[in-house]
């Protein structure tokens, strides 16, 4: 006798945004009413959007955003040791992006000026419950390894509706132009 | 020294963290210092990411700051784009925007309100309202909405995606497109464009409309929670007309008590140094501001929707003003404070953004081709100040003679908000934690709290820094033997 047929099980994808503005975030959600249909397709794990706080096991990690400090660190060691396939979503994930400009700067210098009160006093905020900041942003590959790069400030939003719907379908992704764009 | 800021004695108590806090945009996390009793003695939303666009500002050409600054944020891009803009406007020299410019810039602006207001809504505040606060954390995200309540959620991605298209038939790309430049505009708007944005905007504001509904039943069935989740006393600031109406893209500032009574009116924002400062605390990378002449402990204010929509006269559009009455007839001529009153005020705010995008649509002049101002004589310094979506934002720039950025001074919707944001968490750390058990679903009454007010946590991340850390090696007589400084 036949084993009842079963579903294949939903693929579960984490997201994170880590030194990054969300716009990514946003241009997954500008997939519109595709949303809803990803819905069927996957189970979201750790996310902005969802309440989960910590990786459990999945298929897919989205990563916007370069690696900043200590806790940004954490967060993408912890995607890639639970994610099968790791993915660095946008400019910032790939090549640090906007963020990266702070490479160029006397972060010293630039401290003091900021957290400079009325009086001139200087306070640089310091407490403990403040991550370390590292002293360049980094792309995220030279943190962990990475399986896909998809470029664009942010990729559209039918630019990752193209990448999802090929690996969930066990294609292998294909980008090409008009949806791979760097801007 | 606010109550619940800092604990006498933290040695001894236990510390809960939610970190992340989840469902807002950007990086934070809340931090509670409870004695053995579960009583809280301190509560603090730290704001722990920094990223510098202040100071690698300085040196660049003016010209490229509109697109550069606005990677602060991906939901409220325009915002950052407009209010850089508007200060480089003056710093280039142009005089007043042609019709047609300032109406596009408001299209795309009103387009960027209808879309931050229903993403943060409905994809990201929405299962806590209709699916409860303590409802299954697995579950509570757009997805478990979508199962729930499919219309409702069809609605919030219908009208998500409408201001998304508002902002790309403007400015070319939905996130992070281009658009506005000093002077004006860089793209007229075509019929087709017109006539394809036209089409669905009265289902748009039917659509928004219904969500005021929506948000006035559900305080209907407990007005009692709604009223008082959360609710503090405060000021509250925002941007209006010479005739005291809302203004989202341009106007000058006015600020309320908690009564409803003037503290100030008509400033001109290029001022807002003499009218407002910040305040430096070691525990968040984000600074505190204040109105100068009440100080810090008095002089906090709020911003954002429900700042913004009570400290305003009136809203100039008839729909939204009716709501707006409705809303306000709660307090009994004085405003409302409960911090859940927020979700109500935003959406009124969504069907004021419809109600002007439909009347710029109706305009001949939105297709108009005269797109940049005339040149007058170049500028050093300039402000440019506008209502983003989470509130007042202000962009200060001083540019030298070879075009290029010599300061920068950004002071961010959500900065606005931190004292408020603050306020708010410890109100409801005393009202629902306060000696009882804590659970995940009381942690999340903690960031119910702090999505009520949208808060972008990537944009009041701005400013660049690095911990300064000093190693020291001390022998067992306490002498310091080696000490190494780096930052």
């Amino acid at each position: 006798m036949n084993a009842p047929h079963q579903l294949p099980r939903k693929l579960r994808v984490a997201t994170t945004s880590l030194s990054g503005c969300f716009g990514c975030h946003m241009s997954l959600l500008d997939i519109d009413e595709r949303l809803l249909e990803l819905a069927h397709l996957v189970e979201f794990d750790r996310s902005p959007i969802t309440d989960i706080k910590h990786c459990g096991p999945c298929d897919i990690g989205l990563v916007e955003g370069g690696v900043c400090n200590a806790e940004n660190v954490h967060v993408l060691r912890e995607l890639r040791a639970n994610c099968k396939v790791l993915v660095a979503l946008g400019a910032c994930a790939v090549n640090g992006g906007l963020p990266a400009q702070r490479n160029n700067v006397d972060v010293n210098k630039c401290l003091t000026q900021v957290y400079r009160n009325a009086d001139g006093v200087v306070q640089v905020p310091n407490d403990p419950e403040l991550p370390l900041l590292l002293d360049k942003v980094y792309p995220i590959n030279e943190i962990v390894r990475v399986d896909y790069f998809l470029p664009g400030c942010p990729p559209s939003g039918d630019t990752i509706w193209k990448f999802l719907t090929d690996l969930l379908t066990g294609r292998t992704p294909r980008i090409e132009h008009p949806l791979l764009k760097f801007d | 020294m606010f109550a619940l800021e800092t604990a006498a004695h933290p040695e001894n108590l236990r510390r809960i963290a939610i970190d992340p806090v989840t469902r807002v945009e950007g990086h934070g996390k809340v931090t509670l210092l409870l004695d053995e009793n579960n009583k809280v003695h301190q509560v603090r939303l730290h704001i722990v990411e920094f990223r510098g666009f202040e100071t690698f500002i300085e040196g660049r050409p003016y010209w490229e700051v509109p697109v550069t600054v606005q990677r602060l944020c991906g939901i409220c891009p325009v915002s950052h784009q407009l209010a850089a803009v508007k200060a480089m406007d003056q710093i280039a020299g142009y005089g007043p925007l042609t019709p047609t410019a300032e109406k596009l810039r408001r299209l795309m602006h009103y387009g960027q309100m209808v879309q931050s207001h229903a993403v943060h809504f409905f994809h990201l505040a929405s299962p806590d309202i209709l699916l409860g606060f303590d409802s299954d954390f697995t579950r509570r995200n757009i997805v478990g909405v979508a199962l729930d309540h499919p219309e409702i959620a069809k609605q919030g991605v219908l009208l998500r995606k409408y201001g998304q298209e508002v902002i790309r038939h403007v400015a070319g790309k939905r996130v992070h497109g281009t658009g506005a430049i000093p002077g004006g505009m860089n793209k007229a708007l075509s019929l087709a464009e017109r006539d394809e944005m036209a089409k669905d905007i009265e289902q748009m504001i039917a659509w928004s409309l219904g969500a005021v509904h929506m948000v006035k039943q559900l305080h209907e069935t407990n007005p009692g929670f709604y009223n008082v989740f959360g609710e503090f006393r405060s000021n509250m600031m925002g941007l209006v007309r010479p005739d005291g109406a809302l203004d989202f893209y341009h106007g000058a500032l006015r600020a309320v008590d908690a009564d409803g009574g003037t503290i100030f009116d008509q400033i001109d924002y290029a001022t807002y140094q003499q009218v407002l400062e910040e305040e430096i605390k070691p525990w968040s990378y984000m600074k505190f501001p204040h109105i100068k002449s009440l100080g810090a402990e008095n002089g906090w204010y709020k911003v954002g929707p429900l700042g913004r929509v009570q400290a305003a006269s009136f809203l100039s559009t008839p729909l939204a003003e009716a709501e707006r009455q409705a809303m306000m007839a709660l307090g009994g001529g004085k405003p409302v404070h409960g911090t859940l009153m927020y979700h109500w005020a935003r959406l009124i705010e969504v069907v004021h953004a419809a109600e002007m995008i439909r009347d710029l649509l109706n305009d001949p002049e939105i297709l108009g081709m005269d797109l940049m101002a005339d040149k007058g004589p170049r500028r050093h310094e300039a402000v440019g100040v506008i209502e983003a979506p989470r509130g007042t934002l202000f962009h200060h720039y001083r540019v030298d003679d070879d075009d290029l950025v010599t300061y920068c001074n950004l002071i961010v919707s959500t900065t606005n908000n931190n004292q408020a944001m603050n306020e708010a968490v410890r109100t409801v750390a005393r009202q629902y934690l306060d000696g009882r058990v804590i659970t995940e679903g009381l942690l999340n009454h903690i960031e119910c709290a702090i999505r009520a007010y949208d808060p972008c946590l990537s944009c009041a991340t701005h400013a660049l820094g690095k911990m300064p850390m000093t190693v020291e090696l001390v022998d067992p007589a306490g002498q310091v033997i080696s000490s190494l400084s780096k930052g």
